[in-house]
């Protein structure tokens, strides 16, 4: 089997899932998008790979790329409809509610007046994200309307189509930390809790990580919100709400795990590339019904 | 069992950098001096550049 990982820099994380390819006797190549031209009219390059594992850190790039392959007949993981929803906090949270999963009150207005009306009705504190983006930047939780006026005002002034979508997000009083949940198709695999003295728990940010006992209704969560974004190998991020219990804040299409291997003892890049494995069978499957 | 650690020169501090495995293009490494993030440009010989800062869209 011949696999390519897609990439726009080669992490711990790459590496790791190359030596699970080649633990597995697979033949695995790194693939630079920077370095790739797509002939739109002619994929005979990249038919050839019997999957292709989509690890671009840039989720523009990642996300073009993967919809010229499909285009070829290429099986990717994850798939473009996938990237699409989960590379975008704004179609994750639509997804998660379309599908009646619990996920903190989120409201959307794309003026400054309406940003502002969008925070006084959540309440405060209220968190402000970027609707792309990821590591925990450029967050902002504000904690009243001049706080609010001015993170909003700095948000216009910087200007840009992302800075002109606000996403105004509840924020979850968390005992702080939150959790992590590794699924792949309908297998909960694995799990970390991570803890921060910071509200950003992210462990890009300094987050710490342990195991995480993945209890039933954590899987059924974890399960529901994959589902809603159109299944793949994900990683759904979850909080523990005082009251309303398990709400999935993020799902993460192409998930950095060095930090989990360790706690959980699962060999998640293993279990990234036995999906991948799964889903080319699947397409071979498919062409000769 | 010996490890042949290849090593070369940050080119933001001039330190040495060294790498225990065989570095592969496109992998990131850290300065030990300067802590600037690295790019392999090249395996063999090896070569790096100063990594691309983060972009907006950039994430996991």
């Amino acid at each position: 089997m011949r696999v390519a990982i897609l990439h726009s820099r080669v992490r711990v994380e790459e590496r790791l899932l190359v030596e699970a390819c080649e633990a597995r006797g697979m033949r695995a190549e790194l693939v630079d998008v920077r370095e790739a031209v797509f002939d739109l009219h002619d994929g005979s390059r990249w038919v050839e790979y019997d999957a292709v594992l989509e690890r671009s850190v840039s989720q523009a790039a990642g996300l073009a790329a993967v919809t010229v392959l499909e285009g070829y007949g290429v099986r990717v993981v994850n798939t473009s409809g996938v990237i699409r929803t989960c590379g975008d906090k704004l179609a994750t949270s639509v997804a998660l509610v379309r599908a009646g999963v619990p996920t903190p009150r989120t409201r959307l207005a794309v003026s400054e007046v309406a940003a502002l009306r969008a925070v006084e009705a959540n309440g405060y504190p209220a968190v402000l994200k970027p609707a792309v983006g990821s590591w925990g930047r450029l967050l902002a939780r504000v904690q009243d309307r001049d706080a609010a006026e001015a993170v909003i005002e700095h948000k216009a002034t910087l200007g840009g189509p992302q800075h002109s979508v606000f996403y105004v997000q509840e924020h979850v009083e968390k005992p702080g930390r939150d959790l992590r949940v590794f699924v792949a198709g309908e297998d909960v695999f694995a799990g970390i809790v991570r803890g921060s003295e910071h509200w950003i728990t992210n462990t890009a940010r300094g987050g710490r990580a342990e195991r995480l006992e993945v209890t039933k209704e954590i899987a059924e969560i974890s399960r529901r919100a994959a589902r809603a974004v159109g299944g793949g190998v994900l990683a759904i991020d979850l909080l523990e709400h005082p009251s309303r219990g398990l709400l999935v804040s993020e799902v993460n299409h192409t998930m950095e795990f060095r930090n989990s291997i360790g706690p959980t003892g699962v060999d998640i890049p293993g279990r990234i590339v036995e999906w991948a494995v799964h889903e080319a069978g699947a397409v071979t499957a498919g062409a000769g019904a | 069992m010996t490890t042949h650690v290849q090593t070369t020169e940050c080119p933001e501090c001039d330190a040495r950098v060294e790498f225990s495995r065989p570095p592969l293009c496109g992998e990131i490494a850290r300065c030990g001096d300067c802590g600037v993030e690295l790019e392999v440009t090249s395996a063999s010989p090896l070569a790096v550049v100063v990594a691309p800062p983060v972009q907006e869209d950039w994430g996991e």
